[in-house]
């Protein structure tokens, strides 16, 4: 595992392609084995195969199965937490079980993706979010792992909003003031940054500047696509509004935590060494070659407690190429359009938990 | 010196100091679990005067690996 930790973004292609084969045709062999579940749907569904030997070929679930069935691979007792969609009151959500392996997998995977933009230093950090987020330890939502995630890039942690939603104005002048001249690392969910951060600023007539910053997000655009903001406006924005000097969007979901697929600084999202994305036809599943918008399949060696490595997942995306981004990363690159209109409405991290 | 590392562990976790030997492990209890290690992070920076990379933010998975840690930015524990 770790060629692909510390080539995050400099394996050829065809080298990539090799690693990923040999690594998930052990993985999918080992849930096979150990979870029985996912024995049964890859015999009932006749995908079972010794050796797969092309990733279009791996074994597809649709990512909404993790919201119907508890799905894990070995032994219950190794499971140290769970993880779930943010959801809504009326709907499913995901659960999404890890064991100290694959935990620790999804932290050196993401440690290797954001080493990539800002360096190993750790920078003070604004967490544009309430800390009521985290209350229950054993299980939370995206919003709360994703948090925890990025929260080892920073130092001197300050949730910006109360728990009620509003800015801390005061906290904020005293942590700006005490890091002046410090480069500060941000991070939120894209729509809770929207509300709560950006449309407060405007109401309350403030201007803002952040100074010297990088700002993280991911999250999704359901909510926002009602508010016609795409996400070069949503970044645009932020820019001008409140003096971010740099705003990566990400792409990801709870049910592959930790490959995520940052935006560089060229607006693609890019896959790292430890995943892929291809694009299929929404109704006859086939490959689309690059250029042609279609449903996005996420593929990834990090889940080993639970059998989630090759999603076919309800977005809708566009591949632009693989090695020749201008930005110098390899890997595939793509865009994300939201999701395919006809599929079920899920919650999502950027719910608002009403 | 382990005496005082020892300390900072027990009240960054919330957990007896008789707790933290060296095997004492990163997600082994309930206390040092993501966020307890943002606090314990936070507490050893601070005790310290340091501030770890984060590679070393991630490696510093039980108490024995700690100390081999903070020697690298000159703590001797």
């Amino acid at each position: 595992m770790d060629v692909f930790f510390n080539h995050v973004y400099d394996l050829d292609q065809q080298k990539k392609r090799d690693y990923l084969l040999k690594e998930l045709n052990q993985t999918i062999a080992w849930h096979y084995a150990n979870s029985s579940p996912y024995q049964k749907l890859l015999d009932t569904l006749g995908l079972h195969k010794e050796e797969f030997n092309r990733l279009d070929e791996l074994p597809m679930l649709p990512v909404q199965l993790f919201k119907l069935a508890d799905l894990y691979t070995g032994p219950r007792e190794q499971i140290i937490k769970v993880l779930t969609s943010s959801g809504t009151t009326s709907q499913q959500v995901s659960k999404i079980h890890l064991d100290r392996e694959t935990s620790l997998y999804q932290t050196k995977a993401l440690v290797s993706i954001v080493s990539s933009f800002i360096g190993s230093q750790r920078l003070p950090m604004i967490i544009l979010d309430t800390k009521s987020v985290l209350s229950k330890r054993s299980s939370f939502n995206a919003r709360g792992a994703g948090i925890l995630g990025f929260s080892n890039f920073g130092r001197d942690h300050l949730y910006l909003l109360d728990d009620d939603y509003n800015i801390k104005w005061d906290e904020l002048e005293q942590f700006r003031a005490k890091h002046q001249g410090e480069k500060i690392l941000l991070f939120g969910f894209t729509f809770v940054i929207w509300k709560y951060v950006y449309q407060a600023v405007l109401a309350q007539n403030k201007t803002f500047d952040f100074g010297d910053s990088i700002l993280f997000h991911g999250g999704g655009w359901k909510k926002l696509a009602d508010e016609q903001v795409d996400n070069y406006k949503f970044n645009e924005l932020l820019r001008k509004q409140l003096g971010i000097r740099s705003v990566h969007n990400y792409y990801g979901m709870v049910e592959q935590v930790g490959s995520i697929f940052m935006e560089c600084e060229q607006g693609y999202m890019h896959a790292p060494s430890f995943s892929e994305v291809i694009i299929r036809d929404p109704v006859s599943l086939e490959v689309l070659p690059a250029g042609r918008e279609g449903l996005v399949e996420v593929i990834s060696v990090l889940p080993k407690s639970y059998p989630g490595n090759v999603l076919l997942t309800e977005d809708l995306g566009t591949v632009f190429g693989t090695d020749t981004c201008n930005c110098g990363r390899k890997g595939t690159f793509f865009s994300i359009k939201g999701r395919l209109p006809a599929a079920e409405l899920r919650g999502c991290s950027d719910v608002y938990a009403n | 010196m382990e005496e005082k590392l020892r300390n900072i562990f027990a009240t960054a976790l919330d957990i007896p100091a008789e707790k933290v030997v060296d095997d004492l492990e990163f997600n082994s209890i309930p206390e040092w679990d993501s966020i307890g290690h943002l606090a314990l992070i936070a507490a050893l920076d601070e005790a310290f005067g340091i501030m770890m990379e984060t590679e070393d933010v991630i490696d510093l998975s039980s108490f024995k690996k700690a100390k081999e840690i903070l020697a690298k930015y000159g703590v001797e524990a």
